[in-house]
This record gives structure tokens, C-alpha cells and sequence, in this order.
């Protein structure tokens, strides 16, 4: 049984306009120890899903179906109090944003001894101790020194660091990451991403990491989950979704990668944009956008279905094998826009 | 920048100044009282103050109606408005801020219940309120307090419910939560201590509203029971020798303007120094 295994997980926004659906029937699975990215654009319900699996969706959003079942127990049937106990201890999440995540007026040190106090009954001298290492751990060599000193004296960077920290701190067996990279600048990112896959060899949790970015996903990740327009498009091991890629919107998403060997006009974008969360969800959702969709693919409900091992999509065209194989251009044939 | 005559710092210090001066004079009214506050002398009624042309150094201040030194009065009146007028600050202070966090942080039914009953009770004039329950319980130090405490409650909820809802939308607090804190600990680590600096300023200018309210009760004869020496009482006797012996209402008057004039100053100074807006801190 895996770790954690999430079922038809549908989340929708009450607005006065009427109820907009922001994750439709999302299922997948993670595996103690392994790294999952979701991937997707803005709005493709990738966050909501993270916050919905932590129970941190807020008015206006409510989780209307389905389960997270985390190690056993549907994380979706707990009350408030027994929730607690999972946050922090056994999923935990960093947000995209350091600064604004950490409070303005506190310590850091203080910041990272807040998950043991809350989880665990110790002293000050011993959280002290365990939030030094921890500190240490992500990268912070002088933590006795920089104990006290407050967010805005770090760099975005060092932030972020402390921001792992203290969700590593109660050593938790998930890592849900949302965007840990997109507010910081490039040769950082890589520094982070490492860090990550280095803490995730240690503790040994699973991480899912949630990014708009592919490179980032075929850098850290060994499965990749692509969501569009609040649904689960493609999810395959992570080879697989660059050298036998099945979804049309992945091998747009993979097509769009900029590539610093070819001079273009114009970077290459998926054209059209995403259906907003009000508009009817009828059919394939991509349809609007999809070279390849048949008049029929704006009007069936795409099921979600095994193509190969682990590999699993969710289109007719795909799955009746129609097709073609060099979906995904290569790097010569980028020369389009 | 143009510098301000009258800048934060000048009245911080200046307002901070009377208040520390006032304070001890409380704390050591014994040592510095020249005459016992109580003591009467039929001998020596109304005399006038040292600067008029029959006072004398005996009275710098003159004496009362019933001959009781002016200036040992003052002294002792200043007790009982500053006792009064910080625990009932404290008290109001405690309870407002405890109501309008949770309020602000809870939602829903807590916050109709707390605001609505603000709401309600902001309807009805505190002094009216205070003097229906002070004229059903009478008047000690301790009624005194509860019930400005009591009625002075709704400043501080209705403050630091919208700072509360405006702190409660930051990522931190989201951050918190998924660090499995509970709202009670959210409270306590993360909206209160953003909170302070703007408590402090509110609290600060609510002594002063609560030294008035006193006085005004005691001018009413709603406050401590004469003979008591409170700067209230002695204005309300005062009153019915304005023509006569004037010094009485005004020395008193005065005092009161004195002290309240600076906690206000001070509570001013603390908003600009406070106020991310004003340039350059202190």
C-alpha cells in the first residue's frame, strides 16, 4: 500500500457567481521515500490539491468529495484536533514565498523550535539543540549565530533554507513542496532543489514537488503528475513523460521549454490559455487547445487510463493509440512561432 | 524633511515626564504632603492661595471649606486617579483584546457574538452605563474600576479584531497552521506580539479616558464617598464656591487637565514612533 494515496480528491470555490470546481476528481499515489512532481500552469489546481491533501483550504473552498489517505487513515475524516497531529509531524509543506512564510518578528531559531514545541514535549536547552542541527543540516554552518537574528536580515535564499528547516524539524514523512524555487533567483534554485534531494536521501520522506517548471521535475523527480484545468492529465515515471510522452498538453508543455542552443523569434507557448473556473466542464478541457482533437474529444468525459506500466493518461486519442510519436519536437524542429 | 516644532520625541519626553512626576508623587503623597488631607481646621477655612494678597506660605494652595490643605489634597487625589485609571485600563485592555482576537481569529459565530454585543453596548453611553451600575452598587475604588474596566472593553475589541483580520491573512499564519499550531497557540506566538505596539498606543490614551470618567463620576458624587481626597470630589466641592473661593475648582481642574493632557502627549508620541508612515524613528 502506498504512503499516501489520494481518490478522487474534488475541491471547488463557493462564490456568490455559484460554485467553481478547482480540482476535479484527482487521484495519485505516493510512495514512502519518493519524489513526485506536479506540474502544470497557473490555475491548474496544482496548490489546491497540496492544500487540500494538508486540510488547509480555506473559505471560500471546500474539499466536496473524496479521500486522502494517509498510512491508513483518510486524512478527510479527522477532526480539526486530530489533524494537528498530522501537520508538522507527519506532512509537512513549504510555501513559495520564504519571507512573507516566516514571521517578520521573530527569531528564526525561535521560528524552528515552533514544530517541536507543538509536537513535542521539550525543554528549551533540548529544541534549542534540535533546531541548531536541523540549521546546520539545510546549509546554516554558523546557526549558533544566526539563531537570533530575524527573516529580513537573511538572504532569500538563507530563508528558504530556514523555511525547510522548519518543516524538517519533526522529521515528517512527506514533504509537500509548493513552488520552493519560483520566488528565488536561478543559480539559487539549483542550491535548493540539491539540498532537498540531499535531506530527502537522509530522512528518507517522500517529497511531492510542485512546480510550473519541467526542468526543474526532470532534474529532482522520479514521477511526474501533469494537471490541467483542475485534473490529472498524465502521470508517468519521469523518462517516460520526455521520451514517450502521451498527453498532448504535456508534449506542449515539454515543447515549450526554452532552448539555449537555437536562436528563435519568440519563445514557443501553448496556445490559447486555461479554461477559467467558471466555464462549463464538459469533454476534454484541453480540447479548446489540442492539435489533435477530434470534434468527439470536446464531448466525452476522458477516464484516466493505464498505457503502460505506472504510465497513465487521460486521453481517447492517446489511449486508441491515434497519436503520432514525435508529439514532442526535438530540439531542430523547435524552430517554429 | 522639515523638522516639526513639536515633534515625537519631544512628546514622548515631555509627556512621559508628567506622567513619571505624577506617578511618584502618588507613590510618596506621605513624604511629600505637607498637612494630613484630612485634617480639618475651622480656623483656617478658604484661605486663599500663596499668590493672592492675604495667602501665606502655611497653605501654599490655600486651604478648603473646612480648612483642609489644597496642596495636600491634590497629592493624595492623585492616587485614586491613577489607580483607577490604569487598573481600569488594564482590566478593559485585558478583556478587549482577548474578545477581539478571538473574534477576529474565529469567524463565524464567535465573531457576530463578541461584535454584535460591542456593537450593542457602544450604543449606550458608558458614562450613562457606569453611573446606573455605580448609583446600584455604590461607589468604592474597586466598583469604580470594574466598572470603567467593564464598559471601556469595546475600543480594544473593535481594534484588535480588524488588526487581527488583517494579521490572520498573512502566509505565516497559513504556515503555522500547517506546523499543526492550534488557534489558541496562533494567538499567543503570532497575532499578539504584532499586535502590542498598537495596544500600547490605545491603552495609553484609555488612562487618560479613564481619569476623566472617574472624575466625571466623582464630580457627579457617583465616585469615592467624600471626605476621600480624589481630584473629582474636590472639583465638585469646588463648585459651589466658584465666586468665593475659586482656587479650589480651578487648582483641581488644573491638576486634572495637567495629567491627562500628558498621557495624551504620550500616547501621541508612541502612535508617530509606531507609525510606519513617520519618517526615521527616535
Amino acid at each position: 500500500m502506498a504512503l499516501l494515496e489520494v481518490e478522487n480528491l474534488t475541491a471547488v470555490f463557493h462564490t456568490e457567481k455559484g460554485s467553481n470546481t478547482a480540482v476535479d476528481g484527482v487521484s495519485l499515489t505516493l510512495e514512502a521515500g519518493e519524489i513526485l512532481g506536479i506540474v502544470g500552469e497557473s490555475g491548474s489546481g496544482k496548490s489546491v490539491t497540496a492544500f487540500s491533501i494538508m486540510r488547509l483550504l480555506r473559505e471560500p473552498g471546500e474539499i466536496a468529495a473524496g479521500s486522502v489517505v494517509y498510512n491508513g487513515t483518510d486524512l478527510l475524516s479527522l477532526n480539526n484536533r486530530q489533524m494537528r497531529k498530522y501537520r508538522g509531524r507527519e506532512i509537512s509543506m513549504i510555501f513559495q514565498e520564504p519571507l512573507s512564510s516566516l514571521n517578520p518578528i521573530q527569531s528564526i531559531g525561535q521560528q524552528v523550535m515552533e514544530p517541536l514545541f507543538i509536537h513535542f514535549r521539550l525543554n528549551k536547552v533540548e529544541a534549542k539543540e534540535r533546531a541548531i542541527a536541523m540549521l546546520k543540516r539545510v546549509g546554516i554552518q554558523d546557526a549558533e549565530q544566526r539563531f537570533d537574528v530575524y527573516p529580513h536580515q537573511l538572504s532569500g535564499g538563507l530563508r528558504q533554507r530556514v523555511m525547510i528547516a522548519l518543516t524538517l524539524v519533526c522529521e515528517p514523512k512527506i514533504l509537500i513542496a509548493d513552488e520552493p524555487t519560483t520566488a528565488l533567483d536561478v543559480t539559487i534554485q539549483a542550491q535548493i532543489l540539491e539540498l532537498l534531494r540531499e535531506l530527502q536521501a537522509e530522512f528518507g520522506m517522500a517529497i511531492i514537488l510542485i512546480t510550473h517548471d519541467l526542468g526543474v521535475i526532470a532534474e529532482v523527480a522520479q514521477r511526474v503528475c501533469v494537471m490541467y484545468a483542475g485534473e490529472v492529465v498524465e502521470i508517468a515515471p519521469v523518462d517516460a513523460i520526455f521520451d514517450r510522452t502521451a498527453h498532448p498538453y504535456s508534449a506542449a508543455l515539454i515543447n515549450s521549454i526554452p532552448n539555449r542552443e537555437i536562436e528563435v523569434e519568440r519563445l514557443s507557448a501553448v496556445a490559447g490559455s486555461i479554461p477559467g473556473p467558471e466555464e462549463k466542464r464538459q469533454g476534454c478541457l484541453f480540447a479548446t487547445r489540442c492539435s489533435f482533437a477530434l470534434p468527439a474529444c470536446s464531448t466525452t468525459r476522458q477516464k484516466i487510463v493505464s498505457v503502460a506500466g505506472g504510465h497513465k493518461v487521460a486521453c481517447m486519442r492517446a489511449e486508441a493509440g491515434e497519436l503520432p510519436a514525435d508529439m514532442v519536437l526535438s530540439l531542430a524542429e523547435r524552430k517554429h512561432d | 524633511m522639515k523638522r516639526k516644532l513639536f515633534g515625537k520625541r519631544l512628546k514622548i519626553q515631555l509627556g512621559a515626564g508628567i506622567v513619571i512626576l505624577i506617578v511618584l508623587m502618588a507613590i510618596f503623597a506621605p513624604l511629600l504632603a505637607p498637612y494630613d488631607p484630612y485634617a480639618q481646621n475651622l480656623m483656617a477655612r478658604l484661605v486663599p492661595p500663596v499668590w493672592s494678597e492675604i495667602g501665606s506660605w502655611a497653605h501654599p494652595l490655600g486651604t478648603d471649606n473646612f480648612g483642609r490643605d489644597m496642596l495636600s489634597r491634590l497629592i493624595y487625589g492623585s492616587r485614586i486617579s491613577i489607580i483607577v485609571g490604569i487598573a481600569a485600563a488594564l482590566l478593559s485592555c485585558t478583556l478587549g483584546a482577548f474578545l477581539g482576537m478571538w473574534a477576529g481569529y474565529s469567524g463565524g459565530r464567535v465573531e457576530q457574538v463578541i461584535m454584535r454585543l460591542a456593537d450593542a453596548q457602544l450604543a449606550f453611553p458608558d458614562i450613562l452605563f457606569a453611573i446606573l451600575i455605580v448609583a446600584a452598587i455604590g461607589g468604592s475604588a474597586l466598583n469604580l474600576i470594574m466598572v470603567l474596566g467593564l464598559s471601556g472593553w469595546t475600543v480594544y475589541a473593535r481594534v484588535m479584531y480588524n488588526m487581527t483580520r488583517s494579521v490572520k491573512e498573512r502566509p505565516f499564519i497559513e504556515a503555522s497552521i500547517s506546523h499543526g499550531a492550534k488557534a489558541a497557540y496562533i494567538i499567543r506566538q503570532h497575532i499578539f506580539p504584532q499586535l502590542v505596539p498598537i495596544l500600547t498606543v490605545v491603552a495609553t490614551l484609555q488612562v487618560a479616558q479613564m481619569i476623566l470618567q472617574e472624575t466625571a463620576l466623582s464630580f457627579l458624587g457617583l465616585g469615592l464617598p467624600p471626605p476621600t481626597a480624589t481630584w473629582g470630589n474636590m472639583l465638585a466641592e469646588g463648585r459651589d464656591r466658584m465666586w468665593a473661593a475659586p482656587w479650589i475648582a480651578n487648582l483641581s481642574g488644573l491638576a486634572i487637565i495637567i495629567l491627562v493632557w500628558g498621557i495624551n502627549m504620550l500616547g501621541n508620541g508612541l502612535r508617530e514612533h509606531y507609525d510606519p508612515n513617520s519618517q526615521g524613528r527616535m
